[in-house]
């Protein structure tokens, strides 16, 4: 997995205070962004703008929302992603830390995945 | 009462920037309750004003295939009231843009000082979020764009005068 520097933590802590008004501590690598940090799903919007801008990188939405694999039958079976999707899901999003969620991959638990670190992780990837 | 928080537009150039003008009249209802003894128009009002050039500048943007909404207030920073008899210079620049939304920078001037400072985030909603199709009757858009100038001073990327679209 990819490693990031302070800079970039940094930098994505200056957006997430800025998008979801929370707290420079509340900003930990192991935070979720939905569960701890309380964003909501136009909020996701407003970190790609702050991230792009500070940055200068494109985020493509597919990138960080794989919508179309966890709503494909072929990746998804009864609520949950079968071992191929996993597989198509890391092929996707290598910069996250998937491992929790294997262990019980329910779509339902997808959106709460997402960590800060994460985000530095996939920001590293774009710089 | 009809929602236009501009008066004219006095600027518009397709993908970049936009202004217009705001008055403020003391026969305004919205000067009435907000504050007895003190009449100024509310705040709130200017972000509004702000946010319907931001959104026109959007919307035009992406050729009016887009349902724009204003979803998100970044910042707004007041530094003095808009008070009767004052004229309020709004500017509005196109910052960024992705498929989903766009983000918008504005000020808003009076007498040459810095009134107001905002940043605004727009989205695009959803086809089949909470109606069909566009959010105005036909027609009543370009209706609404003409009695507040645009097209008088509306230009596109090479400067020329920009055509009314039958979108709107």
């Amino acid at each position: 997995m990819t490693q990031y520097s302070d800079e970039v933590f940094d930098k994505v802590r200056t957006a997430l205070v800025d998008a979801l008004g929370v707290d420079d501590d509340e900003v930990t690598p192991e935070a979720t962004l939905v569960g701890d940090l309380g964003a909501e799903s136009i909020d996701f919007l407003d970190i790609v703008f702050k991230l792009e801008k500070s940055f200068g990188i494109t985020i493509p939405r597919e990138e960080l929302s794989p919508e179309d694999i966890l709503t494909n039958s072929q990746y998804v079976k009864d609520g949950s992603v079968t071992p191929e999707g996993m597989t198509e899901l890391k092929k996707r999003m290598p910069w996250a830390d998937l491992s929790k969620f294997e262990q019980n991959p329910r779509v339902q638990d997808f959106g709460n995945l997402l960590t800060v670190g994460d985000m530095c992780n996939y920001v590293a990837t774009k710089i | 009462m009809r929602w236009f928080w501009i008066d004219r537009f006095t600027e518009f150039v397709s993908g970049s920037h936009a202004s217009g003008i705001k008055n403020v009249a003391l026969d305004e209802e919205v000067l009435d309750d907000y504050c007895l003894a003190y009449p100024y128009l509310p705040p709130t009002l200017i972000v509004e004003g702000m946010a319907q050039l931001g959104g026109i500048l959007v919307a035009e943007h992406f050729d009016w295939d887009q349902r724009v909404v204003l979803a998100k207030i970044g910042k707004a920073v007041y530094h003095r009231p808009a008070l009767p008899g004052d004229q309020l210079r709004y500017h509005v620049r196109l910052e960024g843009t992705q498929d989903h939304g766009a983000t918008v920078i504005g000020t808003s001037h009076c007498d040459g000082e810095l009134q107001a400072e905002i940043e605004l985030m727009f989205a695009f909603l959803e086809p089949g979020r909470f109606a069909e199709g566009s959010l105005f009757h036909p027609g009543d858009l370009a209706i609404m764009l003409r009695t507040m100038n645009l097209f008088n001073v509306a230009v596109d990327k090479q400067g020329n005068p920009l055509a009314i679209s039958d979108k709107i």
